[in-house]
């Protein structure tokens, strides 16, 4: 692998006496879309969290960009490029979509425009904004409270807040999380168009999404990493089946 | 039309009803035989539960510690009124910058907590200032406050008056420059980002927002505020209590805001207009009983109109709106 965006090394995570993973040696390559599976509590979330900087891991290192960020803040590792999104809608409930992209845009810029009335003559913030939501379909919802968007909407708005902050490395943790499969289907197609160029790392249930969507893919289970390849070699792989069937 | 230009116009804009409000506050001063020392009560008040609103109602932070901050600008005006430094405005100007000092420390404090261990905490900081003044009898006069504090002209031309004329027209000047300032600031990002952070912090953090910084310095501009506040209650009535910061204080300052409505800068000034008033009428009426009413009131419009006064008519107007037709599909959230 030539270009290793993002990569732990023995990483560990404890919860008091619980070890969620222990040795964890994950690398991402610059422009792959990667997915990570695995049973309920093999740590997925949890590894998002803390290359995120969310949850401090008990030992590892955090390599991003070849730079240990371990001591580094979430906002730090966010500036830097490292953007998630959340398993559970994390929207702001009462503000409209507008505002809230206007709000990411805004922090992504520093808050460089102290006033609103100052926003409003900001053309080029506010036309990346509205060109934002078209991209995710929302633009005929710009002025919905949040919380009265359909729930496939908020979905997209959910991807579209991390999106804004134009990542190196967008983290999606179960972005089609209580679709129906069929919605699922359509809201990875519209990113794999969508995130075309950055490098996208998420975390899904559905095999066929994983192996429709995912370059690579790596397999977590209860204690550490099984393995990490390509579909193909994933799918026919004695372990993961065992991973998952138990067998 | 650009709609996203337009919106964030609208919210930044004057609307006429904010324009007629302070005209009227203006325009009561020149009613005959009206209460103008109730009325610069009044005024003080909604400027503190102004200040609250700044944490509470834009950051989602229940304080029951506010009146700490309202009892520091109010004794630092009493010692310097005490001391021989008599101009007021300068005096408003020191109130503020010790009241943020303070409030900055406290944001310090608290910014990492929520829930129930912010309200204790909170609680708890102004339960120990309240005790400390009470104590301290030699430094703050205890029990009966601070004794022969004078207050000069303000600009060196209008005296304070017997009949409350120069109080209220300082209070409400004051106030409204106060006004200005919170409205600036939640019209700002600033302001955009402390709304984000009431409604989703993980969201924040993860927008690269200096999430705890904000609530330090929200609660800086909130405690100078309060300690603005503060002061001009020892101003306008020429002498400070430890009334100033009790615990019924911030109890009180809750429940103006809460009646009033939150988010909205103007809430608190029409919560003091309706507790103050009715205080001061049911007292008349049974100066022991009062406080019945009160909570009756408060019990009736938590449950009637849940989100308090102001909010509530601001649907009702939104709906007369649309059965005119004229409405655009313009949200009711006054709240930016």
């Amino acid at each position: 692998m030539s270009d290793i965006v993002l990569e732990t090394r023995d990483l560990r995570k404890a919860f008091g006496g619980l070890v969620v993973f222990d040795r964890l040696n994950f690398t991402l390559a610059r422009g792959e879309r990667h997915a990570i599976i695995g049973p309920n509590g093999a740590g997925k979330s949890t590894f998002v969290s803390l290359v995120t900087g969310l949850l401090q891991p008990t030992a590892g290192e955090i390599v991003f960009n070849g730079k240990v960020v371990n001591g580094q803040t979430p906002q730090e590792r966010v500036k830097a490029g490292l953007v998630r999104t959340f398993q559970i809608n994390t929207l702001f409930a009462s503000l409209n979509p507008l505002e809230s992209v206007a709000l990411a845009l805004l922090e992504r810029e520093g808050r460089a425009k102290p006033s609103l009335a100052k926003v409003a003559r900001e053309s080029a913030l506010l036309d990346e904004a509205e060109a934002l939501l078209a991209k995710f379909g929302l633009a005929g919802e710009l002025l919905t409270p949040t919380n009265m968007l359909a729930y496939g909407m908020q979905r997209l708005l959910e991807v579209v807040m991390a999106f804004a902050m134009r990542p190196q490395v967008l983290l999606l943790d179960e972005p089609a999380a209580g679709l129906s499969t069929h919605q699922g289907h359509e809201l990875f197609a519209q990113l794999a168009t969508l995130t075309a160029g950055t490098t996208v790392l998420f975390i899904e249930h559905d095999m066929n999404l994983v192996f429709r969507y995912a370059e690579r893919v790596s397999v977590f289970a209860a204690g550490g990493m099984v393995m990490q390849d390509i579909p193909e070699k994933v799918r026919g792989d004695a372990r993961v089946r065992e991973v998952y069937l138990g067998a | 039309m650009n709609t996203p230009t337009a919106y964030f116009e609208g919210l930044a804009r004057w609307k006429p009803l904010e324009i007629v409000f302070w005209l009227v506050l203006v325009g009561l001063f020149f009613v005959p035989g009206v209460n103008l020392p109730l009325l610069s009560q009044i005024i003080i008040w909604g400027l503190f539960a102004m200040s609250l609103d700044l944490l509470l109602g834009y950051r989602g932070i229940l304080t029951m510690g506010h009146a700490a901050f309202f009892g520091i600008g109010a004794y630092t005006a009493g010692y310097l009124g005490k001391f021989g430094w008599t101009e007021p405005i300068s005096a408003l100007f020191l109130a503020a910058a010790i009241a943020a000092a303070v409030g900055l420390l406290a944001g310090r404090l608290v910014r990492s907590l929520g829930g129930i261990a912010l309200l204790m905490v909170t609680l708890g900081l102004n339960l120990i200032l309240y005790d400390f003044v009470l104590r301290s009898t030699e430094l703050t006069g205890g029990d009966d406050g601070l004794q022969g504090v004078v207050i000069g002209q303000v600009l060196g031309m209008f005296k304070f008056d017997l009949y409350g004329k120069t109080a209220y027209l300082y209070s409400l000047a004051v106030a409204f420059l106060m006004f200005l300032i919170a409205r600036a600031l939640v019209k700002s990002s600033f302001g955009l980002a402390l709304l984000g952070a009431r409604e989703n912090i993980p969201r924040m953090i993860m927008l690269g927002a200096p999430v705890g910084k904000d609530v330090s310095a929200a609660f800086a501009i909130a405690a100078a505020m309060a300690g603005v506040a503060g002061a001009l209650l020892t101003q306008t009535i020429q002498s400070v209590s430890p009334d100033a910061l009790s615990f019924q204080r911030s109890a009180d300052v809750l429940v103006i805001l809460i009646l009033g409505g939150t988010a909205r800068l103007y809430g608190g000034f029409v919560g003091a207009f309706v507790f103050l008033f009715l205080r001061d009428w049911l007292a008349q009426l049974n100066p022991v009983y009062w406080y019945f009413w009160i909570g009756l009131l408060l019990v009736v419009v938590v449950a009637f109109f849940r989100k308090g006064i102001v909010p509530s008519l601001g649907v009702l107007f939104t709906r007369m709106q649309k059965k005119r037709g004229t409405d655009e599909r313009t949200p009711n959230r006054a709240a930016l």
